[in-house]
């Protein structure tokens, strides 16, 4: 009555999003060569990653293509934390950490991506947009005179991660004194609370008995 | 002829003249007006500081940051689990609903799905504290415009929604309650009875409130035509929640997203004003109770049975990806973009929260309005100052 080899057929093939494949393929079309690779999660979200010339290009585009939400803007810095998760005891010597750059979703060559993400209203679809800011220069152009909204998260990512926005009106600090020293949210900035006291927390994270066999383990 | 356009022209150049010297002699300086931190018409610590030309606001600036808490950096030094005792803090008067995108980010990423009935018991106390949360302000509402009354009757009626939180989670202000895959407990015996009745006071509380703020023309001439945003203005701004719907875009994330809670299985309505100005923020508010008061009714009608929670591994471990999750809290879009690598904790955790969004429209909106209606915009707009510094 079930016929089991064509269910098992339908399952193993990967599940497709009409929707959100026709809509990445038009916003490349439209971005003409500026997109360096782009990603669809079905039924779940878009990704692209453009070039740093044409970010507000990009921006431009996709507020006439209909995304004309302003959602956030921010930015990820890949290197991995020297300080770990401030776990450890500081009298213990350093420990030796892997500070490969692991990238996320559509790859990327710096250490730091600027993303942000425009929607379109009513039909709720978002579109992540990733671009790499070359370690030499840390800037790139400013989306404030694309998306107004982008102005103070702009001046947010500029004070914690010190990236420079190229046309910005006024990048001064929102949270911290001017004098501030450091760009609390980079990977290389201690939390201090963790530096100079031993996390507390870690009796509760220690591995329990079953660590290695998590995948079956039970509902609690 | 033309000697009479020749007088003319000169009593108009000794008009203009006489103008400018008065101009010169009475020179209107500018002045700035410095509003906050602490101020008992500001919500908290944000402080404006407004450059006026007499009564009107030539250039205003909002001053953010005396709460910044740094939640964005304390994620990545915690394991999921515990990033919801942080997250609590950021709307502080709708805590609950901080914590479920969140723990919808975890959960997509682990590819784990809450069961249905955790799924409605989550709508329930969402809606709660949005309840709670706008109630709040629309007792405020009265103490900014100088009308005392209203905010007694927000306190007496916010109580019995806590009293509800309370119950289930056991926090008033902080519960903490959503697990990654469900909850942490089921609902205590006799909250579904105790929900009814307070749902219905909440309804009296909001005929209340119309009666007594929302018809009273003090309020009105106000609040009308006071602030106005236009549709594309707010868009472009990420302005959400009820200050994008009050300019007239009917788009609510509880219904044009899919997302696993409730919100699709009852019948409610998406409430907007073509205005857009300071009355049509309060009033799409004051319906969106009302709104929520129906949601809460119906669910706790249709609570399937089952468990409240899924077969989760004892230590969560989240496995590579990127995730967007938001939805749409009390005040507006909140959501999280949650980048894990594979570890106990998040490796970066972008939080974007509605507040900071809707307030960041302030200096295009201040512009050219009389100092009184400072205090009326900004109590319309309705932040939480957790929710901008996070």
């Amino acid at each position: 009555m079930f016929p089991l080899s064509s269910t098992t057929d339908s399952t193993t093939e990967a599940p497709r999003d009409e929707i959100r494949d026709t809509e990445i393929a038009r916003v490349i079309a439209a971005l003409d060569g500026a997109v360096l690779d782009s990603l669809v999660k079905p039924n779940d979200d878009m990704w692209i990653r453009v070039s740093a010339d044409a970010w507000v290009a990009t921006g431009n585009t996709l507020k006439s293509l209909g995304y004309s939400y302003f959602c956030f803007l921010s930015a990820i810095d890949w290197m991995p934390s020297p300080f770990g998760k401030g776990e450890d005891d500081p009298t213990d010597p350093p420990k030796e950490r892997d500070t490969a750059v692991k990238q996320g979703y559509t790859g990327g060559s710096t250490r730091f991506q600027v993303l942000a993400r425009v929607m379109q209203p009513f039909s709720s679809l978002g579109i992540n947009i990733k671009v790499d800011v070359d370690d030499a220069a840390m800037a790139i152009d400013s989306w404030s005179g694309v998306y107004a909204g982008a102005n103070w998260h702009e001046r947010e990512t500029h004070e914690m991660f010190g990236i420079g926005f190229n046309g910005h009106p006024d990048l001064r600090n929102m949270y911290l004194p001017t004098d501030f020293e450091g760009h609390p949210l980079r990977k290389d900035f201690p939390l201090l609370a963790r530096i100079v006291k031993p996390w507390p927390g870690i009796v509760d994270v220690e591995p329990l008995p079953g660590d290695d066999d998590e995948e079956e383990g039970e509902a609690s | 002829m033309s000697l009479l356009g020749d007088r003319q022209q000169l009593a108009y150049i000794a008009s203009q003249a006489a103008d400018a010297r008065v101009n010169v002699e009475l020179e209107t300086e500018g002045m700035t007006l410095n509003i906050g931190p602490q101020h008992p018409a500001t919500h908290g610590t944000l402080r404006i500081i407004a450059r006026l030309d007499g009564e009107q606001v030539i250039w205003a600036e909002p001053s953010a940051g005396y709460m910044h808490r740094g939640y964005e950096k304390l994620t990545e030094v915690r394991t999921y689990p515990q990033v919801t005792a942080l997250v609590n803090r950021i709307d502080w008067l709708g805590s609950f609903a901080n914590e479920v995108p969140f723990i919808l980010a975890a959960e997509k990423l682990m590819g784990v799905e809450a069961p249905s009935r955790a799924q409605h018991i989550r709508t329930i106390l969402f809606e709660l504290s949005r309840i709670a949360n706008v109630s709040l302000f629309l007792g405020d509402l009265g103490v900014q415009l100088g009308a005392v009354t209203p905010v007694f009757f927000a306190f007496r009626d916010r109580e019995y929604v806590l009293n509800l939180i309370e119950a289930a989670t056991g926090g008033r202000f902080h519960p903490n309650f959503d697990r990654i895959g469900g909850l942490k407990e089921d609902l205590p015996a006799g909250f579904i009875d105790e929900t009814r009745n307070v749902m219905k006071k909440l309804r009296t509380f909001c005929d209340q409130i119309e009666d007594l703020l929302f018809g009273n023309e003090i309020f009105q001439s106000r609040t009308r035509g006071i602030g106005v945003i236009p549709k594309d203005v707010a868009l472009q701004y990420g302005m959400s929640g009820a200050n994008l719907r009050a300019s007239g875009v009917d788009w609510d994330l509880r219904r044009d997203q899919s997302l696993p809670m409730a919100w699709n299985k009852v019948d409610w309505k998406v409430i907007t004003h073509p205005d857009g100005d300071s009355f049509a923020r309060c009033w799409v508010r004051l319906q969106e109770v009302r709104e929520s008061t129906r949601i809460v009714d119906q669910l706790l009608d249709t609570i399937p049975a089952g468990p409240v929670m899924a077969k989760v591994p004892k230590i969560i471990k989240v496995p590579e990806g990127e995730a967007w999750v938001s939805t749409e809290n009390p005040l507006g879009e909140m959501g999280y973009y949650v980048v894990s690598q594979g570890d106990m904790g998040p490796f970066r955790v972008k939080i974007r929260s509605a507040s900071f969004n809707n307030i960041s429209i302030v200096p295009w909106l201040l512009k050219g309005v009389y100092v009184p209606d400072i205090i009326t915009i900004l109590a319309s707009l309705y932040f939480i100052l957790g929710d901008i510094d996070r």
